[in-house]
């Protein structure tokens, strides 16, 4: 048997055989390493997570016509939308708005694309249905529908100022969102740009997009003049609550998570220390049998490692979990296993381990065998 | 020739005087035994040859080395090499079996070897229970364990602080008959023992009071290679 394998004995068996102690230390690191593995994947994933939560609270870009015009064609609103950073184009809900008359009164119509309203404006509430694709038929604001006593199902009749024509609508849901969407009615975009002779053409497009402030600044300085007549503006009070919210959820993560490693760090070196008095009849006795100093150091650092690293490895798992499952109660939907992330846990926990046996492995080392060996 | 030569050593616990001006040697295969009421500084005595403890005054002289020269790394490398400690409390580690007890002493020492570890205990009667953890054992085992541990690293003394002070007798005969086959294969041994009879077993005896030596007596008995039948009926009481 080499030195290392009695080593490695030593220090195992130092663990397995004296269960009840090192269960606590075990459990002490396992729960640090949980708490902050949970919490830096949770971290990493929730400011995307929050960024995708944060878009349905509406459009944080839209795009005008330049100028004084009224309206500007679609395919100049594509191709600008193309140029904005890949993937993180949530929707873009194009409108189209006229006044027309229903039962003689003067009401805002609005032709969109509803699809696209459903990723645009999350928070729309429908009573009634999302109208099918194609069907035609009409999502009445909740004030509208007040005033003329609609209800889903029934059919309203639209009058359009220059043509001549009635056109019979069959309304599909009501809409509330507290606010001035309650005011309009909402076709199918060709329908009404057809209806006003502007096909093609569209009055602003909300767009909600995956990204900062800064990062949307950015693009508009890059496209600035290159718009085809198309003006963006940034809808500015959401973008900047999204960057305080998240700032300060990311301090108070700093902040648990150094809380969490003090508390693993007090509650191992304390069990190290319990264990280290414990010991001291063994530690005094390796010592008459001409151990070294550094020899205890290095039996005790190696507990320490081996139960840093048992927890570590507990924790991170626990921690994956732990974040899984929030991911999933909180924003319903499943997050990616970060290796990165594992690994800097599980470091973390055997370092937190090492650091805690640090002031137990002095007093170690200060045990006077004569003194500890005398009688009971 | 001495293998341990004590200059007038002291020993200070605040106004506590727990040896005072102690002489004497120990020649190299010798068997001394040490006696005295509890309190007599036995235990503090044998502390200090085993360089477990530094005196307050006086020097020891060990195998050639005066110790009072050597800094406490220098005094656990001696530890190391030249004494072997069996206690009255055995000492085991208890997650540790018999075996790796034995190998212990080799890993600090120089390296483990478990066939030698094996045969030492094998020596002492326990080679099947080389792989029992200390719990498993009895009393008697153990200590005799503790006595494979000590031999392991061949030591130019073996110290023991009552090594029969918690066994049975029969026990104690086993222990006794170890530490004498020891001493006839050439061993330098010092028992600390309130036993008469065990310190019967010794060639020389050295009675401390309060920190003094108040008798040496060598026993009446012939050349070490008597058989204990033979020390009993020749034995002479120390004090
Ligand atoms: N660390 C210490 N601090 C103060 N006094 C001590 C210390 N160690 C020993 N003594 C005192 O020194 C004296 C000698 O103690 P020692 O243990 O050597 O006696 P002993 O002969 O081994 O006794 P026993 O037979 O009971 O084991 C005692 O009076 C004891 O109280
Ligand atoms: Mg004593």
């Amino acid at each position: 048997m080499t030195k290392y394998s009695l080593y490695g004995k030593m220090v195992l068996y130092a663990l397995l055989r004296r269960r009840s102690r090192m269960v606590v230390a075990l459990l002490a690191v396992a729960i640090g390493a949980t708490v902050l593995s949970g919490l830096v994947t949770l971290y990493y994933d929730v400011p995307r997570q929050m960024g995708r939560e944060f878009r349905s609270y509406g459009a944080n870009l839209l795009l005008l016509p330049d100028g004084d015009n009224q309206v500007m064609p679609e395919q100049a609103v594509q191709l600008a939308a193309g140029s904005l950073p890949q993937g993180k184009v949530i929707g873009m809900a194009p409108y189209l708005y006229d006044r027309v008359l229903i039962n003689s009164q003067p009401i805002m119509a609005a032709g969109t694309d509803f699809a696209a309203v459903k990723k645009v404006s999350p928070y729309w509430q429908i009573t009634g249905q999302w109208p099918a694709p194609g069907s035609g038929g009409a999502v009445v604001g909740a004030e509208v529908a007040e005033l003329l006593r609609l209800k889903p199902g029934q059919t309203v009749t639209i009058t359009v100022p220059g043509a001549e024509q009635e056109k019979k609508l069959p309304v599909a849901g009501i809409v509330h969102t507290g606010g001035s969407e309650e005011d309009f009615i909402f076709v199918e975009l060709p329908l009404l740009q057809q209806w006003l002779g502007k096909p093609g053409l569209v009055s602003v497009a909300q767009v909600s997009v995956q990204a900062g402030e800064g990062e949307l600044t950015a693009w508009m300085q890059q496209t600035a003049g290159t718009g085809g007549g198309i003006t963006p503006r940034l809808v500015k009070q959401l973008t900047q609550s999204e960057g305080l919210v998240l700032g300060k959820l990311q301090a108070l993560v700093y902040l648990v998570t150094l809380i969490v490693l003090l508390l693993t760090l007090i509650c191992v070196a304390t069990t190290m220390m319990a264990v280290v008095t414990e010991r001291r009849k063994e530690i005094g006795l390796k010592k008459a049998l001409g151990a070294e100093n550094r020899s205890i150091v290095l039996e005790f650092l190696g507990e320490g490692m081996v139960l840093g690293g048992l927890g570590g490895l507990l924790g991170t798992g626990c921690g994956f979990y732990f974040a899984q499952v929030v991911s999933l109660q909180v924003f319903a939907r499943p997050i990616s296993f970060q290796p990165l992330i594992a690994l800097a846990a599980f470091g973390a926990a055997v370092a937190v381990a090492g650091l805690a046996c640090l002031i137990p492995v002095r007093m170690a080392t200060g045990v006077e065998p004569a003194t500890v060996l005398r009688g009971e | 020739m001495n293998i341990l030569e004590l200059q007038g050593i002291t020993m200070d616990y605040g106004t506590v005087k727990a040896l005072d001006d102690v002489r004497m040697t120990v020649k190299q295969g010798e068997w001394l035994a040490i006696m005295g009421p509890s309190g007599s500084g036995k235990t503090t005595l044998l502390n200090i040859i085993g360089c477990m403890d530094k005196p307050s005054g006086g020097a020891v002289i060990l195998d050639g080395v005066d110790l009072s020269t050597l800094s406490s790394k220098g005094l656990t490398a001696i530890r190391r090499e030249k004494i072997g400690l069996v206690f009255q409390q055995f000492h085991l580690i208890p997650y540790l079996t018999a075996l790796e007890n034995v190998m212990v002493a080799q890993y600090y020492h120089s390296m483990p070897d478990e066939e030698e570890a094996l045969a030492a205990l094998a020596r002492v009667g326990l080679k099947d229970r080389a792989r029992h953890l200390p719990s498993q054992l009895s009393g008697g085992e153990q200590q005799r364990v503790c006595i494979a541990r000590a031999l392991i690293n061949y030591p130019a003394l073996i110290l023991a602080d009552e090594p029969t002070g918690n066994l049975d007798e029969a026990n104690q005969n086993l222990v006794l008959e170890i530490f004498q086959t020891l001493h006839r294969e050439g061993h330098t041994i010092v028992t600390v023992t309130h036993d008469p009879e065990v310190a019967a077993r010794a060639e020389r005896c050295i009675v401390l009071g309060h920190g003094r030596i108040a008798g040496e007596q060598r026993m009446c008995k012939p050349a070490p290679e008597g058989r204990p039948a033979d020390n009993k009926e020749e034995q002479c009481q120390c004090g």
